[in-house]
């Protein structure tokens, strides 16, 4: 079964290939067909091959399978191979299936718009590209699939192209990101230059062969790749792009900015693990840009009156957990965070698409109300989403993950009693920002009906019901030590990555730390039902303050980047105008206008004008042979 | 009969094609510029002869046969392009071709 690998990324881009070539061409009902389908027979062949390497895992926990030669030039011989292990079964399982889920729901959700077929198209190119990525045996196929998912994100942000904001949006992802990519493909440059390949497992070996631990080069290859990691995954510094790429349609949002393309970041750290461990400062840097970024997307998911914005920060800040679980060595933890994530989160996107559907495209959760009665199935899935997202305890999936990542923060030798304090913190927050949205959208008066046509067919049933049994259930693959013997994900992911190091005594011995987690979930979620239930009048107080607009608009991140980077540069560009290589291209320009005004005048539709400078052309000939 | 110097020939026929060449740069009737250019052909022709008779050889006549069969030729065409340019611009004024300047 396992050399069927190859199918995965490939039927996704043979939907890709045939609704771009024949997309236009194919009724409503064939796009949903090649679009969906393609996706759905990946996601069965991952299954398939998954059950396979589960049930019989091949030698070394790993299975290449080298497709062809992509180029070699100069000792530089690329492959382009698939690998897989259970971190990238991890991953096939997430991008297929919740990938399949969301293309069906689209199949629905966006029955109505005139880019039906551009859309799929999009969709299944983006799933393709994230199967390379994560299936890439070599960095430089990684890469590949990384800038492929850059782009699919571009498109797919600018997916209603017609609105000036969207195309600003889907500019503005694509070059911060960019930063980040910069520095990852300098990290690479680094890498191949040093270690002589980029092929990821051998030169995960000679990087532990021949670099000490904590020395320099490691330390700088491992900070560029996690430049890389910050600009697609959206953490600080370069998080700004993330809330504004909730332009794209909804089921864009839940695919590529929540479950899948957002954690590429986490995945290329997890991937090279080696090196993190080789740069212990490195990886405390991976640490506490999780905790910073986790405490502030917290606080601007707090006063954000966007809904989807709300999801989107609390992406960046749950992301952010990802990143503290793996800068303190708990490898697998961050993982887990990443596969419950992507239950809850695409759930949480999917069940607002149907609410702002519901509302006839408003996003401000202020204008919404009482949407409990009117949208039940919203209602449910939404709350079962926001309960797992908070990490209500026992019975949601969240919980599980994120008690996982709070108590390896304390426990593990590389964390720290502020990094524990931090993802505290950023828990009672997410509890908060996520009961606001629930208490203002579905409780309180109803402010604006629901559009009286609105239906939900089995399409964008079906996805809900799935993703809500998994926010709830999908935890107990990992059930903490101590409570039963269930951590299947800790083991079948122990050959890739490592155990982290706990250190004994201290704070951490204490039996009541380990259910500090819970209790400050379930009192995150209380001070939301008192703050935005019960205080509605010191609500509104709160949110009209100023610090509220500040918080709102991210910190006056953008700001701050416009005086940084966009206004000096404009201002050198507007200085420049001048310079030393002006006058020359201008003078071409003024030369080449200049000619053809006199060449067009000869052009005066005369014929005894053109005899005559004919004439006076012979004469000047003769006369230069007689008189020469 | 008297010899004939054989530049006083090739004087006539410069003096023929600048007379045809002045007819057809200061003419605007489409009928005299053709006139003008038989003109300038016939003194061209005249040269050959001219020239053939210098050197004693036949080629200058035949090529004065070539130059008059083209010339008939062309008269064919220029008539057929005046009773056209006739139709098109309701006159044989050639400057009313105007209206292809650039």
């Amino acid at each position: 079964m396992l050399h069927l690998l190859f199918l995965v990324p490939l039927l996704p881009f043979a939907g890709f290939t045939v609704l771009a070539l024949g997309g236009r061409r194919l009724t409503r009902r064939g796009v949903a067909l090649v679009g969906a389908g393609s996706v759905g027979l990946a996601a069965l062949v991952a299954l398939a091959v998954s059950i396979d390497f589960i049930a019989a895992p091949p030698a070394g926990h790993a299975f290449d399978q080298v497709l062809w030669t992509w180029f070699s030039v100069a000792g530089l011989r690329v492959q382009v191979a698939l690998y897989l292990d259970p971190l990238a079964v991890c991953f096939i399982l997430v991008v297929t299936c919740i990938g399949f889920l969301i293309h069906l729901y689209s199949v629905e959700h966006m029955a109505h718009d005139e880019g039906y077929a551009r859309f799929f198209t999009y969709m299944n190119l983006f799933v393709g590209f994230m199967l390379v990525l994560v299936l890439a045996d070599d960095l430089l196929l990684l890469y590949l699939g990384w800038e492929g998912v850059g782009l699919c994100s571009y498109l797919l942000i600018g997916f209603w192209y017609k609105h000036w904001y969207n195309g600003y949006a889907a500019r503005k992802a694509f070059v911060v990101t960019r930063v980040g990519d910069t520095a990852m493909i300098v990290g690479l440059f680094l890498l191949y230059t040093q270690l002589g390949t980029l092929q990821i497992q051998p030169l995960m070996h000679r990087a532990a062969a021949s670099w000490a631990q904590g020395s320099a080069l490691p330390v700088a290859a491992a900070l560029l790749l996690l430049g890389g990691a910050v600009g697609k995954s959206a953490q600080l510094p370069l998080q700004t792009w993330l809330p504004d790429a909730m332009a794209g349609p909804s089921p864009v949002s839940a695919l590529i900015h929540a479950a899948t393309m957002v954690t590429a970041g986490v995945y290329l750290i997890a991937r090279t693990n080696v090196l993190f461990d080789l740069a212990p400062s490195a990886r405390t840097t991976v640490a506490v840009i999780g905790a910073a970024t986790l405490l502030y997307a917290g606080v601007s998911a707090l006063f954000q009156v966007d809904l989807k914005r709300i999801l989107a920060y609390s992406t960046v800040s749950q992301v952010g957990y990802m990143f503290l679980a793996l800068g303190v060595g708990a490898w697998s933890a961050g993982i887990f965070m990443f596969v419950t994530h992507a239950f809850f989160k695409a759930l949480l996107f999917l069940s607002a698409g149907v609410v702002i559907d519901a509302m006839d495209d408003e996003h401000d959760i202020f204008r919404m109300g009482g949407l409990r009665t009117r949208l039940p199935l919203a209602f449910w899935t939404f709350l079962i989403g926001a309960a797992a997202l908070s990490a209500l305890p026992i019975v949601t999936a969240g919980f599980y993950s994120k008690d996982l990542i709070i108590d390896r923060t304390l426990q593990s030798t590389q964390g720290s009693a502020w990094l524990w304090v931090g993802g505290l913190v950023g828990s009672l927050l997410t509890g908060l920002y996520s009961f606001r949205a629930v208490f203002v959208v579905f409780f309180g008066p109803v402010r604006t009906e629901p559009r009286a046509d609105f239906r939900t067919g089995l399409p964008v049933r079906l996805p809900l019901y799935v993703l809500a049994a998994g926010s709830l259930v999908a935890g107990l693959i990992d059930i903490p030590r101590g409570w039963a013997h269930v951590q299947e994900l800790d083991s079948f992911l122990a050959p890739v990555l490592p155990e982290a190091a706990l250190r004994h005594g201290g704070l951490a011995a204490h039996l009541w730390v380990t259910f500090v987690p819970g209790v400050v979930a379930v009192a995150g979620i209380g001070l939301g039902w008192l703050l935005y239930e019960r205080r509605r009048q010191e609500r509104a107080e709160i949110e009209t303050s100023l610090a509220a607009r500040y918080f709102m608009a991210g910190w006056g991140f953008d700001t701050f980047y416009r005086y940084l980077v966009e206004v000096p540069f404009l201002w050198f560009a507007h200085v420049s105008r001048g310079d030393l290589f002006e006058p020359p291209v201008a003078g071409l320009a003024h030369a080449t206008r200049a000619g053809w005004r006199a060449l067009s005048a000869t052009q005066n539709g005369l014929v005894r004008s053109y005899v005559l400078v004919v004439g006076l052309g012979v004469a000047v000939g003769v006369l230069y042979v007689v008189l020469r | 009969m008297a010899h004939v110097p054989f530049q006083y020939g090739l004087y006539l026929a410069a003096a023929l094609f600048l007379i045809g060449l002045t007819g057809v740069l200061v003419r605007r009737n489409l009928i005299f510029v053709l006139a003008s250019i038989e003109i300038m052909l016939n003194a061209a022709g005249l040269a050959f002869v001219v020239a053939g008779s210098r050197w004693g050889s036949p080629d200058g006549q035949v090529m004065f046969l070539f130059i008059l069969a083209m010339a008939a030729a062309e008269v064919a065409v220029g008539l057929a392009l005046a009773l056209l340019f006739r139709r098109a611009f309701g006159s044989l004024d050639v400057d009313a071709a105007r209206r292809m300047r650039g």
